[in-house]
């Protein structure tokens, strides 16, 4: 069993890797990638979010949205399938877990808050977050590999913009053309990464 | 009313969500119809085109497809375990899929390369009934590739071993290297080849590489250039699913009845 | 069709488009460029939410409570991203189940919220109808573009024709795969990018 959660993390870290295999999450990744020091904490801020909402949302798709999920309630509703209203509901609790982890760590963490604290707000609607939680119901994981599944999506986003900013901070030294530097010569960074992240493709635990 | 007032906030949130509701809702039940007529034409037209009834992306209107399917398919559920036929179970609403995950209808897979990890208690099989006589078994097949779960059909011959051709129409394989399971032309490679050795143990694999021509090398499909693991995985599902946890026993069943009559 | 309108309609299409002068929304569709038929599919599913999203909030402007304004503007933006979904459900089931969950990952898209917030809170319906139909076609357009090359070197087709005869099937194109995969996307957009900039210097960042 460990061996099986082990192999997922990988997966989701390395080779499904939300920014470099999934484009997910490039609005951020783009624009908070110019230093390492914030690319680090967006990233500590999306894996968190990541591994509390996926699980989350794991929970609600299968005990209120899914074909039969209401069975539990009232073994009339069997035959409800609400998983239309998927989107709406883990934008809505992904909103919300967001408000709630700001607060919490706002009253109980202040260090942490103020190191995270203007991300959280940004991460609300990116798209890595919706995304991990929609992976999930497509590729039907249960309660404990969706944790798995959010914490190492989340974990590969943060090595991938770390990895990029690093880049990035070098790259002040370097003579780009004109019309390249800024956003184009990130792409060009972007693409040889997602290369070098392919390697990793045939791993298999 | 004042725009920043609570009562105001609440009841225009509450207004909002309920114009929402009422558009969404109406959408998908008005929609629901349609789609799920789609789920139904997209699965038969993949057992036609598999049972060679239908040319890939040939363009066929649903009610062709309908009837066409009607006329030549005969679809059946057998107890995968017993390999026997299972006719209290209605066959046009079965959904072997929903049925994997479902404890009451399924049980954890034997250790196994393909990658699963339930297996229905019962599984679909799609015939080719042509003047009251089988012409192919269309099995249902499924298994992890590099990236994705495979799904797909193979059809086999009435001898249950010469291959008449298989298809994938669900994977998340990489486009144009794993992805290439979907080629025609690869596809094609598979037809006339045999599924079981001369002891009936399942032999068909896919190598790396390029394999003969069919008469010579009758146990071997070329590689896809690029995607090793992808070949490997549809190697294993594709064994998994003629080997004894999967289909031999209802094949056996029906080889026995062959020579017996 | 007066000069303002005129200039929302057609200003994102090269002076400021949305993915290239203004780096945004670019995550949620790159990963269905891989063939043009989706690419197209997208970028209407796209401009569809985006020009109706802007029309909703712009009508309702003036009513919404500035506190709970981005949640009012999420809400709308999801619902209409679910009637997208469920209509491409019933019409075009092939296509969407090559789109997958990214149909709808349109809701995190950050032009659709961008522009919601950014022009169609402030401007009339018309006019925010526009300035939606507008950013949803730049952003099509470049969608399309890599969409074209990605299919064209990566498999050599057009909307799924072969259009260069492959070595494999006795041609004489080897495809380059790299295209369909990820890295490629990023290579033509970041050329996309360095091309328009060169044509249009003001765009340059230092």
């Amino acid at each position: 069993m460990l061996e099986h959660y082990l192999s997922l993390a990988v997966k989701a870290i390395f080779v499904e890797n939300m920014a470099l295999a999934f484009f997910l999450g490039m609005c951020s990744f783009l624009a908070v990638s110019k230093k390492v020091e914030t690319a680090l904490g967006l990233g500590a801020a999306v894996t968190f979010v990541l591994t509390v909402t996926a699980p989350l949302n794991n929970l609600i798709y299968n005990y209120l949205l899914k074909e039969g999920a209401l069975t539990w309630l009232n073994p009339a509703w069997s035959g409800v399938d609400l998983s239309f209203v998927r989107f709406l509901a883990f934008i809505g609790s992904i909103a919300a877990s967001v408000q709630i982890v700001e607060m919490t760590l706002d009253r109980y963490a202040p260090k942490l808050y103020s190191a995270l604290g203007v991300f959280l707000p940004l991460i609300a609607v990116n798209c890595a977050i919706l995304g991990g939680s929609l992976f999930m119901v497509e590729r039907d994981y249960t309660f404990g590999e969706s944790a798995v599944y959010g914490f190492g999506s989340g974990f590969g986003f943060l090595l991938a913009i770390v990895a990029l900013a690093a880049i990035r901070e070098k790259m002040v030294y370097s003579d780009v053309p004109p019309a390249l530097r800024g956003l184009g010569i990130t792409f060009l960074v972007t693409g040889l990464m997602a290369i070098a992240f392919m390697a990793f493709a045939g791993i298999q635990l | 009313m004042r725009q920043d007032s609570n009562a105001y906030i609440i009841g225009f949130a509450t207004a909002v969500c309920l114009v929402c509701s009422i558009v969404v809702s109406t959408s998908a039940v008005a929609l629901r119809e349609r789609q799920d007529r789609n789920k139904v034409l997209d699965r038969q037209t993949q057992v036609l085109v598999v049972a060679g009834l239908l040319e890939e992306g040939q363009n066929v209107s649903p009610e062709d497809v309908e009837s066409l399917f009607d006329e030549h398919i005969q679809i059946r559920v057998i107890n995968l375990e017993t390999g026997g036929y299972e006719d209290s179970i209605e066959s046009s609403t079965y959904d072997q899929r929903k049925a994997t995950k479902d404890p009451s209808a399924s049980r954890a897979a034997p250790a196994n390369n393909a990658g699963l990890t339930r297996l229905p208690d019962n599984a679909l099989v799609y015939q080719r009934v042509e003047d009251d006589a089988v012409q192919s078994l269309i099995l249902p097949i499924e298994g992890k590739g590099l990236w994705s779960t495979l799904y797909g059909f193979i059809a086999l011959a009435p001898d249950t071993t010469t291959i008449q051709g298989i298809t994938f129409y669900e994977h998340g394989e990489t486009p144009g290297l794993g992805g290439e399971v979907d080629n025609p032309t690869w596809k094609a490679l598979w037809v006339g080849r045999q599924a079981y050795d001369s002891d009936w143990a399942p032999a068909i694999e896919v190598i790396k590489g390029a394999a003969g021509p069919v008469a010579e090398d009758p146990y071997r499909v070329d590689g896809l250039s690029g995607s090793t693991l992808t070949a490997r995985g549809v190697t294993n599902l594709v064994q998994f699913w003629l080997g004894e946890n999967g289909f031999d026993p209802y094949l056996e069943r029906l080889r026995a009845e062959g020579s017996g009559s | 069709m007066n000069a303002k309108q005129k200039s929302a309609l057609l200003d994102p299409l090269f002076n400021d488009n949305p993915i290239a002068a203004q780096v945004l929304g670019i995550c949620s569709a790159l990963a269905v460029t891989t063939k043009l038929e989706t690419s197209v599919v997208m970028s209407i599913a796209v401009i569809a939410v985006m020009s109706l999203s802007n029309l909703t909030i712009s009508i309702i402007r003036n009513l919404i409570p500035s506190s709970i304004r981005i949640i009012v503007q999420l809400t709308v933006i999801a619902s209409l991203v679910i009637v997208t979904d469920q209509v491409l459900q019933a019409f075009f089931f092939d296509i969407s189940k090559q789109l997958s969950v990214f149909v709808g990952l349109i809701i995190t898209n950050c032009i659709v919220m961008g522009r919601a917030e950014a022009y169609a809170m402030q401007n009339p319906p018309v006019d925010s109808l526009l300035d939606g139909l507008g950013n949803g076609l730049g952003y099509s357009l470049i969608l399309i573009v890599v969409g074209f090359f990605r299919e064209l070197i990566g498999s050599g087709k057009l909307f799924g024709v072969q259009v260069l005869p492959l070595v494999t099937d006795g041609g004489w194109y080897q495809p380059n795969g790299l295209f369909v995969l990820a890295p490629g996307a990023f290579f033509i957009i970041g050329i996309l990018i360095w091309l328009l900039r060169t044509w249009k210097p003001e765009l340059q960042e230092d």
